[in-house]
């Protein structure tokens, strides 16, 4: 496998998320993902851009163009240096939130994507990767 | 500051949005409907989302948000236009807004507002 692309982008101010959305979507259009796989992409770039804003207090987002074999994915790394997740499996329930969302931010990017994972330190921060294959 | 139109015609309100909206945008569209219900006394609003290429859980509970708090004050809301590859992505994240009433068009939003108008205008008759 290997990487063909690689940017970061910071998520610090509001606007930042929409930022994140655009370069999603612009790499899912190069890729040719499908209007609804890139539909996906973006609405999960969106939620987790948003989770580390606003519970992570700010971080980043790295996109990387994926090559593997004949299959080429994108992959989107959030992270951030907030609070932290104590209970990672709580947080992926649907409908619980920590702020006054809806909770479905964690769990439901990770159905909008083929590969999820969360790793995060209480105190230190929280990494998100999310990949989506064509 | 940046800000979504609202429009009035008649009794209704029109919104359109057509930006790729930031969250504190989304949260200003929902302080303003409200308020021009309350100004105005509209009894329907008309929300167009077949500009947005996303719906994510933020604009999703602002516009389950509008549609509740316009039903406190008196007006129906129809979201119409939402693009299919948007709706699927909706679904697949867990919202299907409950309690939000959906058109595919414009003019089919219009004819659901407008019916809701007629059919409150009987009531009131039949009780009086």
């Amino acid at each position: 496998m290997s990487v063909q692309k690689r940017e970061v982008l910071p998520i610090k101010v509001s606007n930042d998320v929409v930022i994140a959305r655009q370069k999603v979507r612009q790499l899912a259009v190069e890729l040719r993902f499908s209007l609804v796989d890139q539909t996906k992409l973006v609405t999960a770039a969106s939620e987790l851009a948003r989770n580390a804003l606003d519970h992570g207090r700010g971080g980043s987002m790295t996109v990387e163009v994926l090559i593997n074999g004949g299959r080429s994915g994108l992959k989107m790394i959030f992270e951030d240096q907030g609070p932290g997740i104590a209970d990672i499996e709580q947080a992926l329930k649907d409908g619980y939130t920590s702020g006054g969302g809806m909770g479905l931010g964690l769990g439901g990017s990770k159905r909008l994507v083929n590969e999820f994972s969360i790793e995060s330190e209480v105190g230190k921060g929280t990494r998100v990767t999310a990949v989506r294959w064509r | 500051m940046e800000r979504i139109p609202v429009l009035r015609m008649g009794p209704l309100l029109l919104i359109t949005i057509q930006v790729d909206m930031h969250d504190k945008l989304a949260l200003q569209l929902q302080d303003d409907v409200t308020e021009k219900i309350s100004e105005w006394g509209s009894t329907g609003v008309l929300i167009d989302i077949s500009s947005l290429e996303i719906v994510d859980s933020f604009i999703g509970r602002m516009l389950a948000n509008i549609a509740a708090m316009s039903r406190v004050l008196g007006a129906e809301t129809v979201v119409v236009g939402m693009q299919p590859a948007v709706a699927i992505t909706l679904v697949e994240l867990g919202m299907s807004l409950p309690g939000v009433r959906t058109a595919l068009s414009v003019e089919a939003g219009m004819e659901l507002l407008y019916g809701a108008i007629t059919d409150g205008t009987e009531n009131e008759r039949s009780e009086a």
